[in-house]
């Protein structure tokens, strides 16, 4: 298990207080300025050297990110916007950072505008978090007070203005391209990728998108350096991560370990385990519910970080790991899966839109056994010409889930829907439409 | 994308009330010059909590002019995300959510609470048209779960007999309180912490 001193959010479960006092008491704001004189390219390498990984679900190394951006300030000002639409079905940890921590966030955005030369920063937070949005502007209000954000933050001589943007429920606005369209008071529809937000972004201008929980360990890695960082998990996972625990286990709850752990010990330890035992365990989702499901079997062994997951064909994601136990149906849960995906489609390309909603409607027969069984091919066929084919990422996250379920419990699905839609026999129906292949046989 | 029609009858203005408008100033300066429409959202919320929960398409229209952009451009936003009623809705607006992570942990009893008390059907009146419920995807407090959001609060870690409890409450006009129905802190493990002992009830 992880060190309590090497936790990065120490007031996760709010022991502490959230106000700008306690934070201060906790390291945060401390030695700002130093940090900020060390230099843009200090920062951006330490960055680099803790080999930080998105926390967002791509899992995109973040030094790397910012030094994308343009070296110098042309024409048009730079941006840096902040992701907390946290919708992904199982995940939650942005809302604590939000709510508990949002003093690391807030020292966080203003080291990162100073690294990719912003002095605007927007927080895009979900509109159902309003009360913890709420937390966070009181935070904010807390800084520009003390003089820590504003004009010459933190004494450093660099000026920042953050501000918080409420979106209104749509999943998709978590998708870069898709948020920037919202902060421009668009419909939230993703761009077509190139040109990349770092050249063209908000407003046109160059733009940094990061995800909360990546912004929010940024001051503690440059505190204790990249190298801390880099020593905890293993070779290019590296550091801490929040995982969210729901579904069937014993205590839900949020807690923050290394990356690599194993998903056993995560289970066992820290969530109370499976109800009903360990050997009551079906399936885990581990990532997010856009990530394919593992079965029990191979969740013995698993460690969670983003390069084994990928090699056990899921993801890391999110780190929001769903356990389901054999009390539920697996295909009721996918099904209901994809009718979020169904109903959180934005509507721009033609094969997410209309496919989600297949995927959905067969499933859902699947799980009451009315589907036939040619159907079973033609699922994973439609989740083929979904996969690949759209603007953005969403059209992957709609079909991995279904994916997943074809691969691990394809026989449960057989044995349930054993329908045959060809008659065989030689019946002469009146009404059936297909009798003169029948007659022909005769 | 969910299917949103306007209500059917429709008042014949809107129009900002002072404590409204200031708000609505303080936000466009947010944004760059020539870039107010970016405050669009955050307009028709304000208009949707000074219209009872509910926007009718004449705040659209009043929206459209203040940030000088096309009034179907508003309209567009204002159908496109879920969080905005084009039509009333209860004072207390209940939103359970069923995706599978609190489906797992017994969702459907929640919405059979829902069903009992409030209304049949989701989107329906309480028989004193205080009330109103519906589903709704992920609220993202899935370590809670099961959960509903009542207006703008979260009530967490339910069950059928606590979410009976909730809704009596409301429907005699209360505010119940928000958080946990287990007792427990936040998202801590129950009976079950393993880290940052020495803070814990510091």
């Amino acid at each position: 298990m992880l060190k309590d001193k090497d936790r990065i959010f120490q007031n996760l479960y709010n022991d502490l207080g959230s106000d700008i006092i306690s934070a201060q008491k906790r390291g945060d704001w401390v030695n700002t300025k130093e940090i900020i004189s060390k230099g843009r390219d200090w920062i951006i390498n330490e960055v680099k050297e803790s080999q930080l990984r998105g926390r967002g679900g791509a899992g995109f190394p973040t030094g790397l990110k910012w030094s994308f951006a343009p070296k110098e300030v042309g024409s048009r000002p730079h941006y840096l916007v902040i992701n907390g639409d946290e919708s992904e079905p199982g995940t939650c940890k942005d809302r604590d950072i939000l709510r508990f921590e949002p003093h690391k966030l807030i020292e966080g955005c203003l080291i990162a505008s100073y690294a990719v030369q912003a002095h605007v920063c927007y927080i895009y937070i979900r509109g159902e978090y309003f009360v913890d949005g709420q937390k966070l502007q009181a935070a904010i209000d807390d800084a520009y007070e003390k003089k820590l954000i504003g004009k010459n933050a933190s004494g450093t001589g660099w000026d920042l203005d953050i501000y918080i943007h409420y979106g209104a429920g749509a999943y998709i606005c978590g998708e870069e391209t898709a948020l920037l369209e919202s902060i421009e008071g668009n419909k939230g529809q993703p761009r077509l990728k190139p040109p990349f937000p770092a050249l063209v972004g908000l407003y046109g201008c160059p733009t940094i998108i990061n995800n909360v929980e990546t912004i929010a360990v940024v001051p503690t890695i440059l505190r204790k350096g990249g190298k801390w960082f880099a020593s905890l998990g293993r070779e290019k996972n590296t550091g801490t991560k929040i995982f969210c625990i729901s579904g069937n286990v014993n205590s839900p709850c949020n807690v923050e370990e290394e990356m690599n752990i194993p998903l056993k010990e995560l289970i066992e330890v820290h969530a109370g385990g499976v109800v009903g035992g360990w050997d009551n365990l079906q399936a885990v989702i581990p990532g997010g519910s856009s990530m394919p499901l593992i079965p029990k079997e191979k969740c013995e062994t698993l460690t969670m970080d983003f390069d084994s997951l990928v090699a056990e064909k899921s993801g890391l994601g999110t780190a929001g790991v769903v356990v389901i136990n054999k009390d539920q149906d697996i295909i009721k849960c996918m099904a209901r899966i994809a009718r979020f995906y169904k109903h959180e489609s934005c509507g721009q390309c033609t094969p997410c839109r209309e496919g989600s909603g297949w995927m959905w409607r067969m499933l859902e027969r699947m799980a009451k056994g009315e589907a036939s069984k040619d159907e079973i091919e033609m699922l994973g066929d439609v989740t083929k010409q979904i996969e690949g084919h759209t603007i953005c990422a969403f059209g992957e996250g709609s079909s991995w889930p279904v994916q997943g379920l074809l691969r691990h419990f394809k026989d449960e699905i057989k044995k349930r829907n054993k329908f045959d839609p060809i008659v065989k026999e030689n019946k002469n129906i009146p009404y059936l439409v297909d009798q003169h292949l029948l007659d022909k046989n005769a | 994308m969910s299917l949103k029609r306007p209500a059917k009858e429709q008042p014949e203005s809107f129009e900002f009330n002072s404590s409204s408008l200031e708000t609505a100033n303080k936000i466009i300066a947010k944004y760059p010059k020539g870039k107010q429409q970016s405050a669009v959202m955050a307009l028709l919320y304000i208009a949707q909590r000074q219209n009872n929960n509910w926007i009718p398409l004449a705040a659209m229209k009043y929206i459209a002019k203040i940030l000088d952009m096309p009034y179907i451009k508003v309209y567009e936003v204002a159908t496109f995300y879920s969080m905005y009623n084009l039509s009333p809705v209860g004072k207390y607006l209940v939103q359970v959510c069923t995706t599978t992570p609190c489906m797992i942990r017994g969702a459907n009893k929640l919405v059979e609470a829902c069903k009992e008390k409030i209304s049949e059907n989701e989107s329906e009146f309480s028989p004193d048209k205080n009330c109103s419920w519906m589903e709704v995807e992920c609220l993202g407090a899935c370590v809670n779960a099961p959960m509903m959001q009542i207006n703008d609060e979260y009530y967490e870690d339910l069950n059928k007999e606590k979410t009976l409890e909730i809704l009596d409450k409301i429907l005699k006009g209360d505010t119940p309180k928000a958080g946990s129905y287990r007792g427990r802190v936040n998202n801590e493990p129950e009976n079950n912490r393993k880290t940052l002992m020495e803070f814990k009830n510091a």
